[in-house]
C-alpha cells in the first residue's frame, strides 16, 4: 500500500506533534516536515522504527546555508523507506551562533560520512558523532567552502609534510569500532 | 590474531595499481589480516556543488558529465529531470525516449568499466580488455548520437541538443549485436573460473539490513536481495512502458554484484531495443521561451529571438523557488539531486547524492578481519568513481 504525500504527512503529523509541513508550492508536491533539533534524534528513530513510516534508508543528508535568514543553516535528511515504496524530506533549521545539530549515526550508518561531509563542507558539528573530521578536504583546510561567505579566491596556506606515524590524522584502532 | 602483538600500518594509495581510482586506504595490519581500516576520499574533490552556485541552469551539465564519467549520459538525465521538476516543465515524448536509450547505453558502459577493470585486478587481463573493446562499441553510438565519446553535454533543461542519427536503429542492432558476444565470451571465460570465483565468493558480503543502514543501493543492494530499483519504484521518463526485469542476489558478496551487473546488461540492452522500437516522431526539446534557448535561425534573424537568447543566456533560466530531491537509477545505483532554487537564475544551491559516495563509507565494515588481498575486488565492486564520490 504506497500513500500519497498528503496521507504520509498526515501519519508523521500524529506520530511526531512538533513537525510542521512545509507549506505552499515550495516542495513541488513532495513530503517535507520541518523539526525542531530538540526533537532529534527520538524522532529519526520514530520515522525509522514506526511500522507506518518505516524509513530504514538515509538516502542522503545535506545541509544549506541560507546566508542572511535567521537561523542561518538547514540540515536535510533524505529518507526513503524500500519496504513501503516511499520518501520524505526532513528538515532542521540550525542557529548561525550554535551551528550543532545530535548526530544520526545511531539511527543510520549512512549518517557517519554523510554528517562528516556536512561538517567538512558548512562547519555544522553534529553532537555525539564517534569520528568528526573532514572527509573531502584535508585537516589543515581552513574554513568551510560551501559556506556563502567563503570567499571563491580565498588561498589556503601550504601544508607541512606530515608523519602519520607520528602524528596520524586518522584514528587508530584495533579492530571494530 | 590476538597474540602475535605488532600491528604494522600500512598506507594503501592514493596512487595504487590496484585501484582504478585516486584513494587512500589507511591499514593496521596484523600479518596480511586487516585489524582496521581508514578509508580516505576527496583526492577528486573539484568542489561541484560550489561551481554550480556560481552558473545558471545550463552551465552545470557539463559538471554533472564529470560526476560519473563512466556513464556521463545518467547524469545528464538525473540533473535535467531535477531542474524539470523544480521548473514545472515535462520533455517531448520523443526526447524522454532519447533519454532512455542514451542512459541504458550509459549503464552498459559503466557496467563493462567496473567489472573489465575488475577482472583485469583480479589477473583475467583478456577479459577487461575483451570488454574494453564492447565498450567501444557502444561509445560510437553514444559519439553519433551527442558527438562526444565521454563529455557529451547532451541534456538541456526541457530537451537534448541533437536528435538521433537517421541510421540509429541499424547501428544500434550492429554494436548490440557485438556486444552481446562479447559478454557471452566473457562470461564464459570469467563466471566460472576457479581462481576468480575463489577471489569473490563470500568477499566483502554485506547483510541486508547492514546495506540498507548504510544507505546501499543500485547493484550494491540488490545483491542483498533487496529489489530496489528507482525505474521501478518510482518510474520516471517512460521505464513505465517498457518490459525488464531487476535482478538480484542472494548473499550480497562480491561474486552477487558481478552477476547482478552482468544480467543488467542485457536487461538495458533490451530496454534499448524496445526504446528504439518505440520511439514516436516529433520534437525533441521543448519550445518554452522562459526556459529553452531559441533555434539560431531566430537568434540571427529577429530582435524577439536574440533578446531571447541574451536573456537565457546573461541572466539564466528564472527558476520558480522552491526546492526538489529528485532519484534516478544511475551505474551505481540511487543517483539523486537536491535543487534548492531563490528564483534567480542561478541555482541556490546543488546537492548530489552520488551511490558510490554511500558504497565506500560501507567499505571499512566489508574489509575489516578481511585478507589484504581482499580489499582489491571488494573495491573493484564498489565501483568507486572519483568524480562521483568526491564530486
Amino acid at each position: 500500500m504506497e500513500l500519497t504525500p498528503d496521507e504520509l504527512l498526515d501519519r508523521v503529523a500524529t506520530l511526531l506533534p512538533g513537525a510542521t509541513r512545509l507549506a505552499g508550492d515550495a516542495a513541488r508536491g513532495q513530503p517535507v516536515i520541518v523539526l525542531e533539533r530538540s526533537a532529534l534524534p527520538a524522532a529519526l528513530h520514530t520515522l525509522r522504527d514506526h511500522p507506518e513510516t518505516r524509513f530504514a534508508m538515509l538516502s542522503d543528508l545535506t545541509a544549506v546555508d541560507y546566508l542572511g535568514r535567521t537561523p542561518r543553516f538547514e540540515v536535510v535528511y533524505q529518507l526513503y523507506s524500500p519496504s513501503l515504496n516511499h520518501r520524505l524530506r526532513v528538515k532542521v533549521p540550525v542557529p548561525e551562533d550554535d551551528p550543532a545539530v545530535p548526530t544520526a549515526t545511531g539511527v543510520w550508518k549512512s549518517a557517519n560520512w554523510a554528517e562528516r561531509e556536512a561538517w567538512d563542507m558548512f562547519g555544522i558539528r553534529f553532537v555525539g558523532h564517534p569520528d568528526l573530521r573532514r572527509i573531502l578536504m584535508y585537516p589543515e583546510f581552513e574554513g568551510h567552502p560551501l559556506r556563502k561567505d567563503y570567499p571563491l579566491q580565498k588561498r589556503q596556506p601550504l601544508v607541512p609534510e606530515r608523519d602519520p606515524i607520528a602524528a596520524p590524522w586518522y584514528p587508530r584502532r584495533n579492530g571494530a569500532s | 590474531m590476538a597474540d602475535t602483538g605488532e600491528v604494522m600500518e600500512i598506507q594503501m594509495g592514493p596512487s595504487h595499481p590496484a585501484s582504478h581510482g585516486t584513494i587512500k586506504f589507511n591499514l593496521r595490519l596484523d600479518g596480511e589480516t586487516i585489524v582496521d581500516v581508514d578509508v580516505e576520499i576527496g583526492y577528486l574533490h573539484r568542489g561541484f556543488e560550489k561551481m554550480c552556485e556560481q552558473g545558471t541552469w545550463n552551465h552545470c551539465f557539463p559538471y554533472a558529465d564529470r560526476l560519473n564519467y563512466a556513464s556521463p549520459i545518467l547524469n545528464n538525465v538525473g540533473f535535467a529531470l531535477a531542474v524539470e521538476k523544480l521548473a514545472g516543465v515535462t520533455a517531448p515524448e520523443r526526447c524522454q525516449y532519447i533519454r532512455v536509450i542514451g542512459g541504458e547505453l550509459s549503464r552498459v558502459t559503466d557496467h563493462l568499466t567496473c567489472l573489465g577493470m575488475g577482472a583485469s585486478e583480479l589477473g583475467a587481463i583478456s577479459v577487461g580488455f575483451y570488454m574494453l573493446e564492447a565498450r567501444e562499441f557502444l561509445y560510437d553510438l553514444v559519439e553519433a548520437m551527442t558527438g562526444a565519446r565521454l563529455t557529451v553535454t547532451y541534456c538541456r533543461l526541457g530537451g537534448v541538443m541533437n536528435d538521433l542519427p537517421a541510421d540509429m536503429k541499424e547501428r544500434t542492432a550492429a554494436a548490440l549485436k557485438q556486444v552481446r558476444r562479447i559478454i557471452a565470451d566473457c562470461d564464459r571465460l570469467l563466471s566460472r573460473n576457479r581462481i576468480f570465483v575463489d577471489r569473490m565468493v563470500g568477499i566483502g558480503a554485506l547483510s541486508r539490513e547492514d546495506a540498507i543502514s548504510y544507505g546501499l543501493t543500485g547493484p550494491l543492494l540488490r545483491a542483498t536481495g533487496v529489489p530496489y530499483d528507482v525505474r521501478k519504484a518510482e518510474p520516471y521518463l517512460v521505464y513505465d512502458r517498457l518490459d525488464f526485469s531487476v535482478p538480484t542476489g542472494t548473499s550480497g558478496d562480491n561474486y552477487d554484484r558481478f552477476m547482478v551487473r552482468m544480467a543488467e546488461m542485457e536487461q538495458s540492452m533490451r530496454i534499448i531495443e524496445q526504446a528504439l522500437a518505440g520511439l514516436p516522431e516529433g520534437p525533441i526539446a521543448i519550445t518554452d521561451p522562459r526556459y529553452f534557448l531559441p533555434p539560431k535561425r531566430e537568434v540571427y534573424g529577429s530582435i524577439e529571438g536574440l533578446m531571447n537568447h541574451f536573456k537565457l543566456v546573461i541572466e539564466g533560466q528564472k527558476v520558480p523557488p522552491g526546492e526538489v530531491y529528485v532519484a534516478t537509477e544511475g551505474g551505481n545505483g540511487e543517483l539523486g539531486f537536491y535543487l534548492v532554487s531563490d528564483g534567480s537564475g542561478r541555482p541556490y544551491r546543488v546537492r548530489v547524492r552520488p551511490p558510490s559516495f554511500y558504497g565506500m563509507g560501507a567499505l571499512g565494515e566489508m574489509l575489516r578481519g578481511r585478507m589484504l588481498a581482499d580489499i582489491v575486488p571488494t573495491f573493484g565492486q564498489i565501483n568507486m568513481i572519483g568524480g562521483e564520490c568526491d564530486h
